[in-house]
């Protein structure tokens, strides 16, 4: 079990990734927290799908790049990606601020794209629909609004957490911040454009989701012709984690469906 | 040594209870807690203490910026900064300082420092900061843009009081075809600039540059700090090729002096009190948004900041650690000529004014200090100036 991880060096940038699997290349675009150990879902895509699970630039191993400013400069470094690892018919996941990577790269160029799938994805912003302030939010706050179930909350506060993890996760909370503190979690532009995704499109969320409120889903759904919504009942912001089963069947479901 | 009187306009009034429905006397603490009927009453009755220093005799006088909240109430410090420039006399007006990171347009405090400048003929030192981290928070501003708007927001400012105008600047931040500041600095080429800071290597190494030179204060630490970053300055002087003098550090302290040691606790105790343990209320992620500090620097600091806002803290604490200077007028020339010969600074600025404490302890309190223990050091640093 577990991926193989290794380094790519891109645009000046060396990212980590881990890969493991076979099938049809499926690319997973994590969100603020990281992508630094092999999850079960991963596990699971990994049975059915080429799983490629890359370490955005400024979080985790990979590096922080002078020319990191924006969630669209991480488009761009993905499409470079695509390129690099030669992918074509690539089914692009990405959950939360992932979400809104994946959304960015698909309306910049969808060719290499065979399916696009949002989960709890940022990106856009609802007038009066708040999202939660994540940087305000104490360790505790953050957990209970992360999930649904708050056994799995005071899991995740019990949890031994090395100086390592500590260190990543400030890391990543600045890249996060580098990234989305202002506008908060959104791209002023990205709604208007939304429009050039020609893939097909499914957008999951929770439906009880505090980070970014549910709201969104029909939102988004609304802006990405021909996109279905499929709601999780009793889960936070991170279905992959906290619906593992029914999330990898819903994406697992949604690819076959699609033509390839 | 030179003697700066700091006010940080606390609002005195604050219900000591708000904090068991808010955890932050900062960003989220609802303005419905401020009455501006009492705060009109507060104003004046600062200002006329900032007058009252000048009128004793110190070298000068401090205001400074925060946003959203109960603990100081000067969010646009030069309109306090202006009110003092026709009623003060003697004493220089510091801005400590404007947090350059939180302004769309640098330059319109290159012309606020200008204009203040200009009409005290001379008597303003520029104050930067970057703001402490609630700021981001109230103010959307980005933390991890924090240090570089800051250098670049420094330098059209410096480049607007000493290039002649019309030029352009090109930052990646501002850019502007026509810098052109009118009106031009009194001072030449400008105004002192002062950099105060709760302690940071990257801060030291950039104000003790030789292009710079800038004075650093070290505001609200514990001397032990104090005397490890007064070091580091002149180690990193003497790197740079050069012996740094005390007039480049400074050490910002809230002070009390009474006629006895005892006096002193008993009179300050509530009010220190309720300005640690109320006013400076604020949660890690409040205080410590993400980029505010370098990766590096966080690890240490998170412990060090631990002492400041972790539990209810006592004024023995404070006293113990050196964070707040109380006593008789022996007691503070003893304390103040013990760190000074250790430590080594050319600026002492007290903030007189601290929590709760009332007009007329303010007023005694800033009396005798001027008188008992100012001139102490007065003749002292007059050799070593000429010296």
């Amino acid at each position: 079990m577990g991926g193989r991880e290794g380094f790519e060096t891109i645009d000046g940038c060396r990212i980590r990734l881990m890969r493991a699997g076979a099938g049809e290349p499926l690319l997973f675009l994590h969100g603020a927290a990281g992508a630094r150990v092999w999850a079960p879902f991963m596990e699971t895509l990994s049975q059915s799908f080429d799983l490629i699970v890359p370490e955005h630039p400024g979080y985790g191993a990979s590096d922080m790049p002078e020319w990191l400013d924006s969630v669209g400069d991480l488009a761009f470094f993905y499409l470079d990606l695509i390129d690099r690892l030669g992918l074509t018919g690539v089914n692009l996941v990405g959950t939360s601020i992932g979400g809104w990577i994946a959304a960015e790269i698909a309306i910049r160029n969808d060719t290499r794209l065979k399916s696009l799938l949002l989960s709890a994805p940022a990106g856009i912003h609802v007038k009066g629909l708040q999202k939660g302030d994540i940087f305000l939010w104490s360790p505790e706050q953050y957990a209970r609004n992360l999930f649904h179930d708050q056994k799995l909350a005071e899991a995740w506060l019990a949890r031994p957490v090395s100086e390592d993890e500590q260190l990543a996760a400030m890391k990543n909370n600045l890249a996060t911040a580098r990234l989305a503190w202002q506008p908060r979690l959104y791209n002023p532009d990205l709604h208007k454009w939304l429009h050039r995704i020609s893939v097909p499109t499914l957008i999951l969320w929770g439906d009880d989701d505090k980070v970014i409120p549910p709201g969104y889903g029909p939102a988004y759904q609304k802006l990405i012709p021909g996109a279905r919504l499929e709601i999780i009942k009793d889960c936070g912001h991170l279905p992959q984690i906290e619906k593992a089963q029914e999330w990898t069947g819903k994406i697992t479901g949604f690819i076959g469906e699609v033509a390839p | 040594m030179k003697f700066y009187f700091f006010h940080l306009m606390p609002y005195a009034a604050l219900d000591p209870d708000y904090d068991k429905q808010y955890n932050s006397a900062w960003v989220t603490l609802p303005n419905s807690y401020y009455d501006p009927k009492i705060g009109h009453q507060l104003y004046n009755r600062y200002l006329d203490e900032l007058e009252f220093a000048d009128a004793m005799g110190f070298d000068g006088v401090c205001v400074n910026e925060h946003h959203a909240n109960a603990y100081g109430l000067m969010p646009i410090p030069g309109v306090m900064a202006g009110a003092l420039a026709r009623r003060t006399e003697n004493a220089r007006i510091a801005v400590l300082g404007r947090a350059l990171p939180l302004l769309n347009n640098p330059l319109t405090v290159a012309e606020e420092f200008a204009m203040l400048d200009n009409i005290t003929g001379g008597r303003l030192v520029a104050g930067f900061v970057r703001g402490i981290g609630a700021e981001y928070h109230a103010w959307g501003a980005n933390p991890a843009q924090s240090h570089d708007r800051f250098h670049e927001a420094h330098d059209l400012i410096v480049q607007g009081w000493t290039r002649p105008g019309p030029f352009a600047f090109e930052g990646k931040y501002y850019h502007f075809n026509y810098v052109n500041v009118w009106p031009r600095p009194y001072q030449q080429p400008h105004p002192p600039i002062w950099i105060p800071s709760q302690g940071s290597r990257e801060t030291i190494e950039w104000a003790a540059h030789p292009d710079r030179k800038y004075t650093y204060l070290q505001t609200f630490s514990p001397v032990s700090a104090l005397a490890r970053y007064m070091a580091m300055y002149r180690e990193t002087a003497a790197r740079y090729g050069y012996q740094s003098t005390p007039d480049q550090v400074g050490w910002s302290i809230p002070t009390y002096c009474a006629e006895t040691d005892e006096i002193a606790h008993r009179e300050a105790k509530p009010h220190i009190e309720f300005f640690l343990n109320k006013l400076l209320r604020m949660p890690q992620e409040m205080l410590l948004p993400p980029g505010y500090l370098s990766l590096g620097s966080l690890q240490g600091i998170m412990q060090a900041k631990r002492a400041i806002t972790g539990g209810p803290q006592t004024i023995d604490d404070v006293m113990e650690k050196g964070i707040f200077l109380c006593g008789s007028p022996a007691t503070l020339r003893e304390k103040l000529e013990n760190y000074r010969s250790e430590i080594g600074f050319g600026y002492l600025l007290p903030t007189m004014q601290f929590g709760t404490l009332p007009h007329e302890l303010v007023k005694k309190s800033t009396e005798l200090f001027a008188k008992e223990v100012i001139p102490h050091f007065r003749s002292r640093a007059g050799k070593a100036d000429a010296a």
